[in-house]
């Protein structure tokens, strides 16, 4: 290699050096969105929604109904988790924490206020052709444990479960953790599928697994078995007889004011409530 | 040729586009950093604060507890690979030598095309044929449930073949003519001669496209994804569900904040790693020497 190419080489570097320089300082200066101008709506100003990855979805198109509605606001919508969502909104980093549990007597005491905007389901599915009429919340959570093994332990044919989970991380997951497992681990072995979509579709070409999915992703392809007895109906969600199921919540530091309070009464009302019920949750009202 | 203005007027010109052409490799080498910046200091964090040993060899994944073990992915990625390898390689290099040395000109042209179309299949169309096709097959002839390491291995083969058979032909196509002729001269026939001369002779090229392959096989991820059941456990038999670290990525992207985040990113680096070596064996095959190594 001639002393000509070392150059070429080192000047290509440096160029390379240089534009990487660039491209990280442009990363630094993003301008501020709240600074956006104004065109008269009476409502302005930015707002940030944080927490629960079940809610955020919801989250999302609310917020673009919102600011499609009111020009001048702009809303923010992060994941992070329910408790990242409660800390958010204690702390100020965001004014909305979005929580896909019960809020706890402890997180209340930090002076925040809860508004349940939805509620979900989660419906535990099986093959179509799957006799078993019924099962009990703790023979769903001895499955997911590995003690129950066989279909024939409940009483249906002889066929090895295929057990079908959520990965880690995953809200359904961890509501279904919460729900039916008492917080303790499914089996390492059992099959994971990252998308409601996709346990519906490994559920439905196997006749011996099982999977849970979210109540509004429910089809032909699948049944849902019912849980101690009760259908996984949206009614029965609303009236709280069907057991797995959890709240959508909005949390405030304080009663919500100004932008987060227009923010919420929109989702309250029949309007937002049809979103979230296109969207696939049930209604609260 | 001219000399006087013209030649200044195109040294100007030259070095214009010398500096475009800086430029774009400049883009580049930028590019390659920033990637390899971002995946090491997302990635490093918490690959150091678990210590390098439990994260690449345990096989305990349970990152909502802040247990961060790849060693089952690790283990998953090479059953996998290894076993699409197994089978698609020698079906490759023997394709390859069939269409360079054996077939007729029209009907290695026709194959020829018949790979760029296998080679322009999207991932995630294998990934769908292997789901509705592969794994119910297996579910049903062979047992389990039908997700497995097995179902991985096909449909990866297939999708490595066509580098395998591409590059393996090109090697064995560029083996000088003298070559065969020498052998086909000395008495030796057409048969012996492939095996004896032609292939040893096209040995790196042939290498080469397996590693390559290889590489296509670590970092393919859809397919994948679709067919292999995704547990996050050690395989103890093809027949077994498996995760590999393309998978881990990929399925616990969407909802991973944190920690869990810096795993997956630290998963993503012992994989650049891997396939950084492979490069660099690949590199050390192609000058190692034989003919295509010194062309």
């Amino acid at each position: 290699m001639d002393l000509y190419t070392v150059r070429k080489h080192s000047s290509i570097l440096m160029v390379g050096m240089l534009l990487s320089a660039v491209l990280l300082m442009a990363g630094c200066g993003q301008t501020d969105p709240s600074a956006a101008p104004k065109d008269g709506a009476a409502l302005s100003g930015s707002l940030t929604v944080a927490g629960s990855t079940s809610v955020q979805p919801f989250s999302e198109v609310l917020a673009e109904e919102f600011m499609a509605a009111h020009k001048g606001t702009q809303i923010n919508v992060q994941g992070g988790g329910s408790s990242v969502g409660v800390e958010a909104a204690v702390s100020g980093t965001a004014q909305i924490g979005a929580v896909s549990r019960t809020v706890s007597s402890e997180e209340k005491s930090k002076g925040v206020v809860d508004t349940t905007i939805a509620l979900d389901g989660i419906a535990v599915v099986v093959h179509p052709s799957n006799p078993i009429a019924s099962v009990k919340t703790e023979d769903v959570m001895n499955i997911y444990l590995g003690n129950i093994k066989n279909w024939n332990q409940l009483g249906g044919p002889d066929g090895p479960i295929t057990v079908v989970s959520r990965e880690d991380g995953s809200g359904t997951r961890e509501a279904f953790t919460t729900l039916v497992m008492n917080k303790k681990d499914t089996i390492k072995t059992a099959i994971v599928q990252n998308s409601t979509g996709a346990v519906r579709t490994t559920v439905a070409g196997d006749k011996n697994a099982i999977g849970y999915v979210s109540l509004s992703s429910l089809n032909q392809e699948v049944k849902a078995l019912p849980i101690d007895g009760t259908e996984a109906t949206e009614a029965n969600v609303k009236n709280g007889s069907y057991k797995l199921q959890r709240p959508f919540i909005y949390v405030t530091k304080g009663e919500p004011t100004g932008l987060s309070k227009a923010f919420i009464d929109f989702i309250l009302s029949p309007e937002g409530q049809q979103l979230i019920v296109e969207e696939g949750a049930v209604s609260v009202k | 040729m001219k000399r006087g203005p013209a030649k200044k007027r195109r040294s100007h010109k030259e070095s214009f586009i010398e500096k475009t052409l800086a430029f774009s490799a400049g883009l580049f080498v930028m590019v390659i950093a920033v990637i390899t910046i971002f995946i090491f200091s997302k990635g490093l964090p918490v690959f150091l604060q678990v210590g390098w040993q439990d994260f690449i060899f345990d096989t305990d994944w349970r990152p909502t507890r802040g247990i961060f073990g790849i060693g089952a992915m690790v283990l998953g990625s090479i059953a996998v690979t290894v076993s699409a390898m197994v089978w698609a390689v020698p079906l490759g290099i023997a394709t390859a030598v069939f269409m360079a040395e054996i077939a007729p000109g029209h009907i290695g042209r026709m194959l020829g095309s018949l790979v760029e179309l296998l080679a322009g299949i999207p991932s995630v169309v294998y990934g769908f044929v292997g789901l509705l096709v592969v794994v119910p097959f297996i579910r049903q002839h062979l047992g389990g449930n039908g997700l497995s390491v097995l179902a991985g291995a096909i449909v990866l083969g297939v999708m490595i073949l066509p580098t395998v058979i591409n590059i393996s032909r090109d090697a064995i196509l560029a083996v000088p003519k003298e070559y065969a002729e020498g052998s086909l001269a000395l008495g030796a026939s057409h048969h012996q001669t492939i095996a004896r001369v032609i292939i040893p002779a096209a040995r790196s090229g042939i290498i080469t496209a397996i590693v390559l392959g290889m590489g296509r096989a670590i970092g393919e991820t859809m397919a994948v994804v679709m067919v292999t059941g995704n547990a996050p456990v050690a395989p103890n038999s093809i027949l077994a569900p498996v995760r590999t670290m393309t998978s881990n990525i990929v399925l616990e992207m969407g909802y991973a904040s944190g920690d869990h985040q810096g795993a997956l990113f630290s998963t993503g680096m012992v994989l650049f790693v891997f396939i950084v070596a492979l490069n660099l064996v690949v590199n050390r095959v192609a000058k190692a020497g034989g003919i295509n190594g010194k062309k």
